[in-house]
């Protein structure tokens, strides 16, 4: 019974935090720097997600040849800039992968 | 009428929407296929959560439920392992509020996007925000022009998004409590999450504010890398946005 209580508080932990902004919306005047932040969340999040997933190996930066995911994702960057299509960036990101760890 | 919408929902999901969709099929199915790529890498999440679940004493229903009620993946790894280990309620429940505390940053990205929306959008799209959802979203979300008509549709776009990833989820939960033991759970798939949130950030950075909020992110990111419940990560994004803004006021 504890178990459901604490999925129920934690479910409505979760969605508050998701709520929060969007509920506040319209009822609260943010100061204008707290606007200018927002075109910045994107870019900022994501790559706070993907640079570890990159560099790190169970918590070591590695940046050397036997870091397979870094060097697959550096292809997957140049590819993602030069022609900016989002399949062609996964495959060639898992292509280099594949490569990576066979050779 | 109701055929209509079914091809434009359908020629949505092929790609062969107009630019900017302004009919909600269309719109629905845009964000539908934006998750796509990331259902890929969320799927073998949600196969070993599943595992990790029942591992952990958490009775198949629960560990079901959880995929609902909670829906944060990696809160819900945390959750279930938290469990396991028998630690105290409040913990529990603060780790998982620390884990998801980025989400707010996604809430007040497309907050003002949402903001003539009927409560009952605000909640559900609140309830589907996820960072698959919103990174899948966000792209097409930013490239509407505000107050046109394709503006009146646009949380159409999360919606497809968030809705995918939710079905993906409780699929992939469900295997998990299945059949996850037998599944080969090392497949490197989940190297698609990364990839696509590359091929969504990459092509937005078009500026040196843009350019340097993404450095600092980043390093800070994996700086912070070993701070317990993610809050490097949440600390890493907010760093990332202050340096972009103060960048943008400087080139004012």
């Amino acid at each position: 019974m504890n178990l459901w209580w604490l999925m129920l508080a934690c479910g409505a932990i979760t969605f508050g935090i998701r709520y929060s902004f969007i509920a506040a919306e319209g009822h609260y005047q943010p100061p204008p720097w707290f606007r200018r932040l927002l075109p910045f969340v994107p870019i900022a999040a994501l790559t706070a997600i993907v640079a570890p997933e990159l560099l790190l190996v169970q918590g070591e930066i590695i940046l050397g040849g036997g870091n397979h995911r870094l060097w697959a994702g550096l292809v997957a960057i140049l590819v993602a800039a030069i022609w900016r299509n989002t399949l062609l960036t996964i495959g060639c990101g898992f292509v280099a992968l594949f490569v990576l760890q066979r050779i | 009428m109701r055929l209509a919408a079914l091809e434009e929902f359908w020629r949505g999901c092929l790609g062969a929407a107009r630019r900017q969709p302004v009919t909600p099929a269309a719109s629905f199915a845009l964000g539908l296929r934006a998750v796509m790529p990331l259902l890929l890498g969320v799927a073998p999440f949600g196969v070993i959560y599943g595992v990790v679940a029942l591992q952990s004493g958490i009775p198949p229903l629960a560990a079901m439920a959880m995929s609902s009620i909670v829906f944060a993946g990696s809160a819900q790894f945390l959750l279930a392992q938290l469990v396991g280990a028998g630690a105290p309620l409040l913990l529990t429940a603060g780790a998982v509020g620390l884990v998801n505390l980025r989400h707010a940053l996604y809430s007040a990205s497309v907050a003002p996007m949402l903001a003539n929306l009927p409560r009952r959008w605000k909640i559900l799209l609140a309830y589907l925000l996820t960072d698959e959802a919103y990174a899948a979203a966000i792209p097409h979300l930013m490239a509407v022009k505000p107050n046109s008509s394709q503006a009146a549709q646009a949380h159409w776009i999360l919606f497809g998004s968030g809705f995918g990833l939710w079905a993906g989820w409780q699929l992939a939960t469900l295997a998990g409590v299945l059949v996850g033991t037998q599944l080969p759970s090392n497949l490197g798939l989940d190297f698609a999450l990364p990839l696509t949130f590359i091929a969504i950030v990459v092509p937005m950075i078009n500026s040196r504010a843009l350019f340097a909020a993404a450095v600092t992110a980043g390093a800070v990111a994996v700086s912070l890398a070993a701070m317990p419940y993610k809050v490097g990560l949440f600390l890493a994004a907010l760093a990332g946005l202050v340096v972009g803004a103060a960048l943008t006021r400087k080139a004012k």
